[in-house]
């Protein structure tokens, strides 16, 4: 069976549908926080994936290059190590404020 | 006044009649009204300023300056320019007015100098004084309707202060509210006289040889001929045809007839006209110099002075001469009735003062503004000198105004007594006295219009004698009927100074010193305005100053002396007063059916907007408007739970909508 552009695309979505409950469902702020990185990759997937699949001559042109999204994905991944490092910081901060990572004891953000 | 040659003044000195009061008044404003003695010397110096260049400017035929334009739109054929100037005119008229009201406002002011010695107020009295007669030259010397406008809000503003001035008593702030809202109300018919005017004749300018153009070449022929070809002469070009100027009433353009009642109807406010009369009584609540100068001399005499102003135009219209005659002389009947029962020594001379206004009104009525004008003058010096006279007893008298209160003052105070003889002799028409002359002349103007006006003039000439004399006999013969009356003490020199230079006048005012005196001077201006204006008026029976004929000539004097008699005779060395009218004494219940129909139809009306703004503006749409905005903020609150997850929850709900409108929904 060859892999297709759909195959790529239907992993990334399930990659992002499971990283999206996670965020929603799951109690502990490491583990949301995962689940978060996890959609990150299921975009990043998704770049990869339309750069590897895109018709390289036809589709080049003055605005678009293919190459595009595999430059993407470093964007994106820099961003995420920035996020990452900033995010933990904040957990680790919030921890000792409040010495839980549980998500339902941090309600305090409410008029 | 009417030396031919170039003046060597520069004719700017004109403009410090007026920038002397100001200059006063924003120096007592700004800081003098701390220093009660610089103020009055700030006051009084300016005063003596203006009159002083009142008569250089009178004797010396000074030129007038030159305008300062104000505002200027430019005209187009089918619509009148707007030119506003800020001038001056000086010809006869406004000459004699000017004469008139510095040389008493002088007067006034230096009594009051003794007169409100003791009031710790006075740096703020003094400097009404001064914005009033800023405001009052302003009038005098207005080259348009709208420059008078000006001033005339000024007058009633200064006037409003010093009725006030002791606005710790209520009766004082509630007389100063009720003169202002009258007057307001009536200076909204003058403002609607005033636009009427403008779209009639595209100017607002009342300088006489502009209004005489007008007026001979335009307007009186067209008034003569409007029924014979129907066509509007050039000046009421913009108006359009007759039918534009809402047809014809009595012969003349409806239009017309609808300027000049609103021109009049300014008049009525500032000089106290019936139906709006009933300020001028309630004004008596401020000092006594404030009565003598604003609410008797000057002031309440600014419309009709402004009547006169305008003069050219009013005859335009029978109907409205026709009601102008008719308010005068019913104002001058009915408040002589009134003051007939009146015991407080001011109202009794206020009810004075609107009676002698209707005379002089009715005398503009009549065709009579030289008549109207010769009086205005006496009736400043002689009433003017009642007020301060009063204003000497009441002095004496530490603050009593009941004359049945006081009693047997002649002897005590003679020099008040004696020249407020004069002033009541000179106001009732005594022969030979100023008020005599004036009044005849009012008297012979109203003859030769109908001798209606004349009846009811002399038998309100028989009433002024009888209350005048009733004041008179009550106040200063008979016993003291208080301690207060059994010890007065004559005012100072400086308060009666004033009285006695007001006295002479009273007197002589009224003289014609080989054709140079009041009357003359007034008749001379009236038959220069005819000359450049009224050669097509029916006949040349106004050029000669009418006279009373053979009979009619002896009717008003006896009259006067019989009133005089009958009040001696009823009055003398009484303590309780023989006559008692109600409705008389209740001054024919205006107030009383004012304050059902009007003030309590307002009240009515307030309420009822009141209940509007509080439940339906402020209740249903500003606090509605906001509760729905919490309503909905407290439903929003809901989705707030502070879960994180909720909140990823509901964003991520969010997008699939996006996702699902932008995909599925084309």
């Amino acid at each position: 069976m060859e892999i297709t552009l759909d195959h790529y695309l239907a992993v990334a979505a399930v990659l992002f549908v499971i990283g999206l409950m996670g965020v929603i469902m799951r109690r502990n702020l490491l583990i949301i926080y995962m689940s978060l990185e996890m959609m990150l990759q299921a975009a990043n997937l998704t770049f990869v994936a339309f750069s590897r699949f895109f018709n390289y001559p036809a589709a080049a042109s003055k605005f678009y290059d293919p190459a595009d999204g595999q430059v993407f994905v470093f964007f994106v991944i820099t961003v995420a190590a920035a996020e990452v490092a900033v995010g933990l910081a904040l957990i680790v901060a919030l921890y000792r404020l409040k010495e839980t990572t549980q998500v339902q004891n941090l309600t305090t953000l409410k008029f | 006044m009417y030396l031919a040659d170039a003046s060597p003044i520069p004719p700017g000195i004109s403009w410090f009649l007026l920038l002397a009061p100001l200059a006063a008044t924003v120096a007592i404003l700004l800081h003098l009204h701390r220093k009660p003695e610089m103020a009055m010397f700030a006051s009084v110096g300016s005063a003596a300023l203006c009159f002083l260049i009142a008569l250089v400017v009178s004797f010396d035929n000074v030129p007038p300056p030159a305008a300062w334009t104000w505002i200027a739109f430019p005209g187009s054929d089918s619509a009148p320019g707007l030119n506003i100037e800020i001038g001056m005119i000086l010809d006869p008229l406004a000459k004699g007015m000017l004469l008139i009201v510095t040389g008493v406002g002088l007067l006034v002011h230096i009594f009051s100098i003794g007169y409100m010695a003791h009031d710790p107020g006075r740096g703020r009295f003094f400097g009404g004084l001064s914005i009033f007669m800023f405001s009052m030259t302003g009038i005098v010397v207005a080259t348009n309707l709208i420059e008078m406008f000006l001033f005339w809000e000024g007058v009633g503003f200064s006037s409003y202060l010093l009725i006030g001035f002791w606005y710790t008593r209520d009766s004082a702030a509630a007389a100063a509210n009720k003169a202002f809202v009258c007057n307001r109300l009536a200076d909204f018919g003058f403002m609607i006289g005033i636009l009427t005017f403008w779209k009639m004749m595209g100017t607002l300018s009342v300088e006489p040889d502009k209004l005489a153009q007008c007026y001979y070449k335009n307007v009186l022929p067209s008034v003569h001929n409007i029924l014979g070809n129907g066509q509007l002469p050039n000046l009421f070009a913009h108006v359009g045809s007759v039918e534009h100027m809402g047809g014809v009433i009595y012969g003349q353009p409806a239009l017309l007839t609808f300027m000049v009642l609103g021109l009049f109807a300014g008049c009525v406010g500032k000089s106290a006209m019936f139906p709006f009369h009933v300020w001028l009584p309630d004004a008596m609540e401020g000092p006594t110099p404030v009565s003598a100068l604003i609410h008797a001399a000057t002031m309440v005499a600014a419309g009709v002075y402004m009547l006169c102003r305008v003069y050219p135009l009013l005859i335009l219209s029978d109907f409205g001469m026709d009601v102008i005659a008719f308010i005068g002389c019913l104002t001058a009947c009915g408040a002589a009735l009134i003051a007939v029962q009146q015991n407080d020594i001011k109202r009794i001379l206020a009810y004075s003062t609107l009676s002698q206004l209707g005379y002089m009104v009715m005398a503009v009525g009549c065709r009579g503004p030289a008549a109207a004008m010769f009086h205005l003058s006496t009736h400043a010096f002689f009433k003017a000198l009642l007020f301060l006279a009063a204003g000497s007893v009441i002095h004496a008298l530490h603050e009593e105004q009941d004359i049945w209160k006081m009693g047997g003052l002649f002897k005590k105070i003679p020099l008040t007594a004696w020249t407020f003889l004069i002033g009541f002799l000179a106001l009732s028409g005594f022969p030979l006295l100023s008020g005599f002359f004036s009044k005849d002349l009012i008297l012979a103007f109203a003859y030769t219009h109908h001798p209606f006006y004349f009846w009811v003039g002399s038998f309100t000439a028989f009433l002024t004698a009888f209350y005048m004399t009733r004041l008179f006999v009550v106040a200063f013969f008979g016993p003291p009927r208080t301690p207060a009356a059994e010890h007065p003490h004559e005012s100072p020199a400086v308060m009666t100074a004033p009285l006695v230079i007001l006295a002479v006048f009273s007197v002589v005012a009224g003289w014609s010193f080989g054709g140079y005196g009041i009357g003359n001077y007034y008749h001379l201006w009236a038959i220069n305005q005819l000359n450049a204006t009224g050669q097509l008026l029916p006949t040349g029976k106004y050029i000669a100053l009418p006279e009373l004929p053979g009979f009619y000539g002896w009717v008003p004097s006896m009259l006067v002396i019989a009133g005089g008699l009958t009040s001696l005779w009823l009055y003398w060395d009484r303590s309780t007063d023989p006559l008692n009218i109600r409705i008389l004494a209740q001054k024919f219940y205006f107030d009383e059916i004012y304050d059902r129909s009007l003030v309590g139809g307002q009240q009515r009306a307030a309420n009822l907007l009141s209940w509007l703004d509080s439940w339906i503006l402020e209740g249903l749409i500003i606090r509605g408007a906001a509760y729905v905005t919490v309503g909905i903020g407290e439903l929003l609150r809901l989705f707030q739970t502070g879960s994180l997850q909720a909140y990823a929850f509901i964003l991520s709900l969010g997008g699939a909508v996006v996702i699902y409108l932008t995909l599925f929904t084309h």
